[in-house]
């Protein structure tokens, strides 16, 4: 089917089905996940676990990992203070440098990593957008390692996509997502792309 | 992190760093990105990362060295690389071994990434040539370059004043001689600094002394000499002063040291000329009382010794570039 030709916002198939000129490449199909109320509700739910788990926000340490981790673990901080009336301690986290696959593929460009307090014998909860191989989380633990002992590290991910390669599972989940690995999860938030969605692209057969 | 992150690699387009005219400004900013995450991991209490775990790193110094040797030994072992250091002393070269035999029997041992100082001009050019795999990076050739100290200074001058371009950036000194200056030229160029040199005319390089400056596709055209200290300074923000080698004095470019001292020497007299937040640099290892006073040199203004950590940061950050990037084949 000559995609291309049909211009933009045509709909095929199921209506979720929307044929989207600016996604990267135009043999691919583009369907949005979850809206920005859904995510909404995903992050509610994922802040209320998170207290229910711990028993509160005392000792809690939010590490968003970058890049958009980071404005996610921003938003669970202040639903979290919002509920408790009191502050949580965040910061942001990037595993640049603890990487397993570093000289085969392209890496991101680096950002600094901030955390600023203590996080000896606190409860750091990683926050990710999707979870995927493991690869990311596994690096993440690393370098928190290298920055201190936490009495525990707990993973809050937007969109758990499956497939792991390592043996590690999320404790909050926003959303899970069966896929396939020819498949393209990508979250996108207000902070970074202007709007608030998931989107799923597949390749056409 | 999500599979389709659309903040992309870059790295830089060199798979060798040996002078600053190949760095464009985006080169050098991405470069000053990393810096600040290494700068981070830096202010740990343990600083060590694992990312260059299992690369080996050669440093080849054929001239003497105190900071820069040991600040890329530091960084290469902070990144977790097994750092190697050779001295022309200790090694075969005592025994007639050519730089080329040099060079291959250190490519045979699969270094990830050589760092070579070399008192001739354009050594670490050649030793790049016979390279298939391992990166060189120029530690200073001759008078020829040290692309990885003006990096620092560039990146120190973003750090203080926020902003490199359109800043009055005034180098003082032996500029005949003096490779930090020749690879600042091209990297202040570069980011868009107004460049004054100053200094005697017999230590001004040739291209200066007879105005070939000005031809219009000269890529220093825009920068103005200035031969009295005291009008260069005026306005400056950042005030760079390079060492002076007694030798030049032996050489016959100066009368006596004192009287370079009393035209070009920084005093805080004179440092009341240029702006109140000027900043005062110079690479280093420094004459106190000679091109800087010593209440210039440790006062309020002074960012040397800033500079020596930022050193370790940004040579970090090359490393980590040059040998985890993906850098297309360039010819030399």
């Amino acid at each position: 089917m000559p995609l291309a030709d049909l211009g933009g916002g045509f709909f095929f198939g199921k209506s979720s089905f929307i044929y989207n000129p600016s996604a990267t490449s135009t043999n691919m199909s583009v369907k949005k996940i979850q809206t920005d109320v859904q995510m909404k509700r995903a992050l509610t739910r994922i802040s209320h676990e998170i207290l229910e788990r711990n028993s509160g926000a005392k000792d809690l340490v939010l590490v968003g990992m970058h890049s958009r981790g980071v404005p996610l673990a921003f938003r669970i901080r202040n639903l979290i203070s919002s509920y408790e009336g009191q502050t949580v301690d965040v910061g942001s986290l990037d595993i640049g440098l603890y990487r397993d696959d570093i000289s085969e593929k392209p890496q991101a460009t680096m950002k600094p990593t901030d955390i600023s307090v203590d996080i000896n014998g606190r409860i750091v909860v990683l926050v990710d957008d999707v979870l995927y191989t493991g690869r990311s989380i596994r690096a993440a633990m690393d370098a928190i390692n290298d920055l201190g002992r936490p009495s525990q590290i707990q993973l809050a991910v937007l969109i758990d996509r499956g497939h792991r390669e390592l043996p590690i599972r999320a404790d909050f989940v926003g959303k899970n997502v069966p896929t396939s690995q020819e498949e393209d999860v990508a979250v996108k938030l207000a902070e970074i792309d202007g709007l608030d969605e998931v989107i799923i692209s597949s390749p056409i057969t | 992190m999500a599979t389709n992150d659309t903040n992309t690699k870059k790295s830089i387009r060199q798979k060798h760093i040996l002078d600053l005219d190949e760095l464009n400004q985006s080169d050098i900013e991405l470069i000053f990105e990393n810096t600040d995450s290494m700068m981070e991991v830096l202010n740990r209490g343990i600083r060590k990362v694992p990312a260059l775990r299992g690369k080996t790193i050669i440093t080849l110094f054929y001239e003497s060295s105190t900071r820069t040797r040991v600040s890329f030994e530091q960084a290469g072992k902070i990144l977790s690389a097994d750092v190697i250091n050779v001295s022309s002393d200790g090694s075969s070269t005592k025994k007639g071994e050519s730089l080329y035999n040099t060079a291959l029997t250190l490519q045979a041992m699969k270094a990830d990434a050589i760092v070579i100082r070399h008192q001739h001009s354009g050594a670490p050019y050649f030793l790049a040539q016979q390279m298939e795999s391992t990166s060189i990076i120029n530690a200073g050739d001759g008078m020829h370059a040290h692309p990885t100290q003006s990096l620092l200074d560039l990146y120190t001058i973003k750090k203080h004043l926020g902003t490199i371009s359109s800043k009055k950036v005034v180098i003082i000194g032996d500029l005949l001689y003096s490779r930090v200056a020749r690879s600042n030229l091209w990297g202040l160029t570069t980011m868009g600094a107004n460049i004054v040199l100053c200094g005697p005319n017999t230590l001004l390089p040739q291209d200066f002394q007879d105005n070939r400056l000005h031809e219009t596709n000269h890529p220093f055209r825009n920068i103005q000499i200035e031969e009295d200290i005291g009008t260069a300074l005026e306005d400056a923000d950042v005030v760079m002063a390079l060492r002076l080698q007694s030798e030049r004095q032996k050489a016959g470019h100066l009368p006596s040291l004192r009287e370079y001292s009393r035209r070009f020497g920084i005093t805080s007299e004179r440092l009341k000329i240029a702006k109140p937040t000027a900043i005062i640099m110079h690479p280093g290892p420094m004459n106190e009382g000679v091109e800087i006073e010593s209440d210039v040199a440790h006062g309020p203004q002074s960012v040397i010794e800033s500079q020596v950590t930022t050193g370790v940061a940004i040579r970090m950050a090359i490393l980590y570039d040059l040998i985890t990037g993906n850098h297309s084949e360039k010819e030399l």
